[in-house]
């Protein structure tokens, strides 16, 4: 028996309250455990729409979201928020952090939330504060960074501290809203570089979503959204 | 709900400036609203103290305050005397144990001089029974002898053997007509009280008449002058006098005297009950203190909408922060709690500053208001009424903070995971 897909969409339909029409209509999209996936879409094209479903946010008027083979709706609004703390690591495209904590309290913040992350972090024999500090070494962040606030980061540290954030307890599932968009070309590469090499390193699924589809090539497989979204192919001629 | 106490608290100490106001505005209506209960629980506490051990005050018949202010506290002035025919007959009745004239009047810069007898320093109580007592010196014996209060003693520096001259009328301060002629010596300086006996200058009833021996109509008799060493030949008896404290043998007979000296048939007198007149008093002024203590109320109020304003206003920037939390899987209840906990921390903070602004004032400001207003300030516990206001004060804070605290839980409902700026 194989593992279950760690993202599945079933015929899925979501409108925003007091919209017209839908914004997201997806009759089947899955993300392979363990797969990196690059999804490709303009802005507009109901990306954040498809993560906040997928984080369980948001809920679909119509189909099945199922993330490592549970059924979303199936549970109540508090469960998915642990489910989501305990299963999904998120990226943002920009300012990713926490203002007021320094980088190491921002990297530790998913277990403070999740006591399941903090649970395998013991099982594997470590502590969240030495995983932190290991996270930031293999994401070239020097630890004396670890004890300044988010705020005094540049741009690209502050992303690193995001990608550590987002692996900390190894979530089977890591998610980034285009993260490299605020960086330049090199920076873009190098930190592609690192977050492939530690989610390979943790097992876990990779969804990036990007416009740019210079760094698809990386990716184990890419979809473009307008293919898998009616309501975006219909809609953008 | 560890992430959101961590959270809430380093939320609260990055803003430190913001905050810092925030907690000075919320201090200071918390040390305001203490202080005026403290105040008034204090002056009442001072009023209650002042006298005890008297079982009857005597006066001229007027209004039973009245008669209490000032004969006891020094505060008005009396309407009229009571003679001293009458004074003789009460202290002649068989239940009477002591009777202590007092005779109003006279000032020395602008401290009232009380004449009376030497009996006052045997049978005055304050406090819990307290006896007066000299710090320095004895009771007047002499006619031109006098005691001074503690209060009277330390603002003029006045020792043993200093001599002092008594004005006429209760001017405060100034007064045209000084019976400089014939000046006093101090013999001697009471301990401290904390009553109106502190800013009082004590002679004798004798002395009182002798002084005004070539006066009439409260103005000098022109071309009359009586020296000091002449006035032993005359009759120093007092024709009346202001008023009269009033001991008896037992308690038991107080209605029996009281309903005996207000129906001497020669003179209408008024006999009151020092305790029962106290809370008559608190009666009367009760209003005005709730009025004190709404208004107080309502500036604490001002410094709670002050701080849901700076969190209010603070959170439309952090939209992006509240999204961020909610993908590390903070439920909207947490989000919830964690406005909500900022702004209880901060009028938790708030409140144990105003205390702390209290205990502070009270320390620098007690010795002056004692000496100045005679209002002894305690820097005791907080009472049990001043426990409550806090925990209203703190009810009142947590009921504030809901307003950010809703408006943060609508805010990540609706935008989920979408960042907005």
């Amino acid at each position: 028996m194989t593992a279950p897909a760690a993202i599945a969409l079933d015929q899925v339909s979501f409108r925003w309250p007091g919209a017209d029409a839908s914004c997201l209509e997806i009759d089947r999209f899955e993300l392979a455990d363990g797969e990196r996936l690059f999804l490709h879409g303009p802005s507009g094209s109901g990306k954040s729409t498809l993560l906040s479903l997928v984080g369980g946010v948001l809920e679909p008027q119509r189909g099945s979201v199922t993330v490592h083979g549970q059924p979303l709706a199936a549970l109540a609004a508090g469960a998915r928020d642990r489910f989501r703390a305990d299963r999904i690591g998120f990226i943002f495209q920009l300012f990713n952090l926490i203002p007021y904590l320094s980088a190491r309290d921002n990297i530790l913040l998913p277990c403070r939330f999740s006591p399941v992350r903090r649970e395998r972090l013991r099982e594997a024999g470590t502590t969240p504060e030495e995983e932190a500090l290991r996270l930031a070494s293999h994401l070239d962040l020097d630890p004396s960074l670890l004890r300044r606030s988010a705020a005094e980061l540049s741009v690209g540290q502050q992303q690193r501290v995001a990608a550590a954030r987002a692996l900390i307890g190894r979530p089977a599932l890591v998610i980034a809203d285009e993260p490299t968009s605020a960086l330049d070309a090199d920076r873009q590469r190098a930190f592609l570089d690192l977050l492939l090499a530690e989610c390979s390193a943790a097992s876990a699924a990779l969804l990036f979503v990007s416009h740019d589809v210079r760094l698809a090539e990386r990716f184990d497989r890419v979809v473009a959204l307008a293919a898998i979204n009616r309501v975006a192919a219909e809609g953008m001629p | 709900m560890m992430p959101a106490w961590h959270l809430a608290w380093r939320s609260l100490v990055n803003r430190r400036l913001t905050v810092a106001l925030t907690l000075v505005s919320v201090a200071l209506s918390v040390a305001l609203l203490l202080g005026v209960e403290r105040l008034r629980h204090d002056a009442r506490a001072g009023f209650a103290q002042t006298i005890s051990g008297t079982d009857l005050v005597v006066g001229a018949r007027s209004g039973p305050v009245q008669l209490l202010l000032y004969s006891v506290f020094h505060i008005g002035n009396p309407t009229n005397n009571i003679s001293w025919q009458s004074v003789e007959r009460i202290a002649g009745n068989p239940q009477v144990e002591w009777l202590v004239p007092i005779s109003l009047g006279d000032s020395h810069r602008g401290f009232r001089v009380v004449g009376t007898t030497a009996g006052y320093f045997e049978h005055f109580r304050f406090g819990r029974e307290r006896r007066l007592a000299f710090a320095d010196g004895r009771a007047f014996s002499g006619v031109f002898e006098t005691v001074v209060g503690a209060e009277v003693a330390a603002r003029f520096g006045y020792r043993v053997g200093e001599p002092i001259v008594v004005s006429h009328g209760s001017g405060a301060g100034v007064s045209f007509a000084e019976h400089a002629d014939k000046p006093f010596t101090v013999v001697g300086v009471l301990s401290r009280t904390g009553t109106p006996v502190d800013r009082s200058v004590l002679v004798s009833l004798e002395a009182i008449e002798a002084i005004h021996l070539d006066w009439q109509g409260g103005a000098p008799i022109p071309g009359l002058a009586i020296a000091p060493e002449q006035v032993r030949k005359f009759d120093l008896t007092p024709k009346a006098v202001t008023a009269a404290l009033v001991g008896l043998k037992s308690r038991v007979a107080v209605f029996q005297v009281q309903r005996f000296v207000n129906t001497l048939p020669d003179e209408p007198l008024l006999a009151v009950l020092p305790g029962a007149t106290l809370q008559e008093l608190w009666g009367l002024i009760g209003m005005a203190e709730k009025a004190l203590l709404a208004i107080s109320a309502l500036v604490v109020l001002v410094g709670l909408a002050g701080l849901v304003a700076v969190v209010v206003a603070g959170l439309g920037e952090r939209r992006r922060e509240l999204a961020i939390l909610r993908s590390l899987g903070a439920s909207p209840r947490q989000i919830f709690l964690l406005l909500a906990l900022e702004g209880l921390l901060l009028s938790l903070l708030g409140s144990l500053f105003g205390i702390a602004l209290l205990y502070g004032a009270g320390a620098i400001a007690g010795p002056w208001l004692e000496a100045r207003y005679g209002l002894p300030v305690g820097l005791g516990w907080p009472s049990a009424f001043e426990w409550a206001l806090l925990g209203a004060v703190l009810a009142a804070g947590l009921l504030a903070s809901l307003v950010p605290a809703l408006r943060a839980y609508r805010y990540s409902l609706a935008d989920g995971m979408t960042i907005r700026i």
